[in-house]
């Protein structure tokens, strides 16, 4: 346990690190993410061919290949970027396709009748999406898009394996560090993680149930 | 939704514009395709040395030597077997989790529920760092259990929300043919649930296949570790790039054919000895509770 608080500041650097990376890969995979789902059900065929491909292509590629890619090889090909760049664009580019899946089933979850209602009532093409089909899109669309944040977080730990400092690298780094004290250190690095991901966890499960009731 | 309800049927103008939009783009991606090409292929300048481009036979070369594919063969056969070891451990330990979750006494209910969610909200690789450093197992097992508690997790969660599903009717008429509550639900409701989930299991473990690849970072020898470090550093850096591509082929081969198994089982996943009548209840109520988007898929980031 002392060894716990002893390191704290440590802990709470790599904790940092792990939240940044947490936040600016989600933020962006969520914009790639978006781009990538408006492409796949676009109506003009080489986009969506071309979203899909990618899509399919990153979903089959381990997290680890992904990083390997941005640390190891981007360097060979002339990039200057730091490790936590690298990591960075590793973990956005390995979301970006699941945040764009969750968004296209959301899309297609929402009932056929709806849009041929709205369609009937004279609603044309804008009216009918922004006003009918995208706000009941969006509700289904929260709960997945969480479990994405959620595996995000877990997948950074995966950057530490690439020399970047995070809460894995940290618990790797304390536990050689102090011998006599690696369950605490390990526990107390799970424990940040939970801090992060059991909040998320609730959140979702609280919206799916809310939004099971409505439908 | 299909997206012919949204738009009305585009006329003749329509289908061009679309048309020509289509070939824009597919000019705009050959180009940026051919420029990647390009400069790959281009000879660059390193501290004074002019290196040969990526597709230069010199970064290729060894490719042709039969030594290489048996090492990269074994780099794969390893990924496969902890795989392998590492799904059944996960449907062990996910039925078990399901059995425990779901059981009627609270003291076994609440603690499996506690330590469920403690797993799933933990990466595996940290776990896998927990079980190397305090069982000392060696890689291999470090990597196998990890994966193996972590999806059976998830796998658990899954079947606990099939059986859930599953409509009162089943139990009610298991008890009151005389089963215990525990007959009733390893002879009546599981079955079920095992099969109504069956696609999502199929596609966990597609992820633990791809999980197994968290080997290179805690020293267990699997297909990236042998490719790219072991031969990496025999064979010498300018054959990185090929290594690479070559790993990132076979992965997407292995891959994309489980998922191809995962998605054809998917789409009959009705079970067979139900009468279509009765399927339509559980498979609505799942596919709203366990699977929001009816696509199995979707659940495969954890």
């Amino acid at each position: 346990m002392n060894a716990v608080i002893e390191n704290l500041p440590r802990f709470i650097e790599a904790f940092g690190m792990t939240l940044w990376l947490l936040v600016l890969s989600g933020a962006c995979a969520l914009i790639i993410g978006t781009v990538i789902a408006a492409m796949r059900i676009s109506p003009v065929p080489s986009l969506s061919a071309f979203a899909s491909v990618y899509t399919e292509l990153l979903r089959n590629t381990p997290l680890t290949l992904v990083l390997f890619f941005c640390a190891f090889v981007l360097p060979q090909l002339g990039s200057r970027l730091p490790y936590e760049w690298a990591a960075f664009i590793g973990l956005t580019l390995y979301t970006s396709p699941f945040v764009a899946e969750a968004l296209r089933s959301g899309i297609n979850g929402v009932a056929v009748g709806q849009a041929e209602a709205a369609r009937s009532l004279g609603l044309g093409f804008m009216q009918s999406t922004t006003l009918v089909i995208f706000p009941q899109a969006f509700r289904m669309v929260i709960p997945p898009l969480i479990n994405v944040l959620i595996a995000l977080t877990k997948n950074t730990s995966v950057a530490g394996g690439f020399f970047v400092f995070e809460l894995f690298s940290a618990a790797k780094e304390l536990a050689n560090a102090n011998g006599n004290a690696v369950i605490a250190i390990l526990l107390a690095v799970a424990a940040f993680y939970l801090v992060v991901t059991i909040p998320l966890g609730i959140v979702s499960a609280h919206l799916e149930k809310k939004l099971a009731v409505q439908r | 939704m299909s997206a012919s309800v949204l738009f009305d049927t585009p006329g003749p103008r329509t289908r061009r514009r679309s048309r020509i939009a289509s070939v824009i783009v597919v000019l705009l991606i050959a180009a940026g395709l051919g420029w990647i090409i390009y400069t790959l292929a281009q000879p660059r300048d390193s501290s004074g040395i002019t290196l040969p481009g990526y597709f230069d036979w010199s970064r290729w070369d060894i490719f042709v030597l039969a030594e290489l594919w048996v090492r990269v063969g074994e780099g794969l056969l390893a990924t496969l077997q902890a795989a392998a070891v590492a799904a059944a451990m996960a449907l062990v330990v996910g039925v078990l989790f399901a059995m425990l979750r779901t059981s009627t006494f609270a003291v076994v209910r609440i603690p499996a529920t506690i330590v469920l969610e403690f797993f799933r909200g933990m990466p595996v690789l940290l776990m896998m760092l927990f079980i190397l450093l305090v069982a000392s197992t060696g890689a291999f097992w470090a990597v196998v259990l990890a994966l193996g508690v972590y999806n059976g997790a998830i796998i658990g969660e899954s079947l606990r929300a099939g059986l859930a599903a599953l409509p009162r009717g089943k139990r009610e008429a298991g008890l009151s043919l005389g089963l215990t509550q525990f007959q009733s639900k390893v002879f009546i409701e599981f079955p079920q649930a095992f099969r109504q989930m069956l696609p999502v299991i199929i596609a966990q473990l597609v992820v633990l296949l791809k999980d197994t690849s968290l080997g290179y970072i805690v020293g267990y020898n699997e297909l990236i570790r042998t490719t790219m470090n072991n031969l990496g550093s025999s064979v010498g850096n300018r054959y990185l790039f090929s290594l690479f591509l070559v790993t990132l082929v076979i992965y997407l081969a292995v891959n994309l054919s489980l998922s191809a198994v995962a998605r054809r089982l998917a789409r009959r996943r009705s079970p067979g000895k139900l009468l279509p009548k009765d399927q339509i209840t559980p498979t609505a109520s799942i596919s709203s509770i366990a699977m929001p988007n009816g696509n199995p898929e979707d659940r495969t980031t954890e």
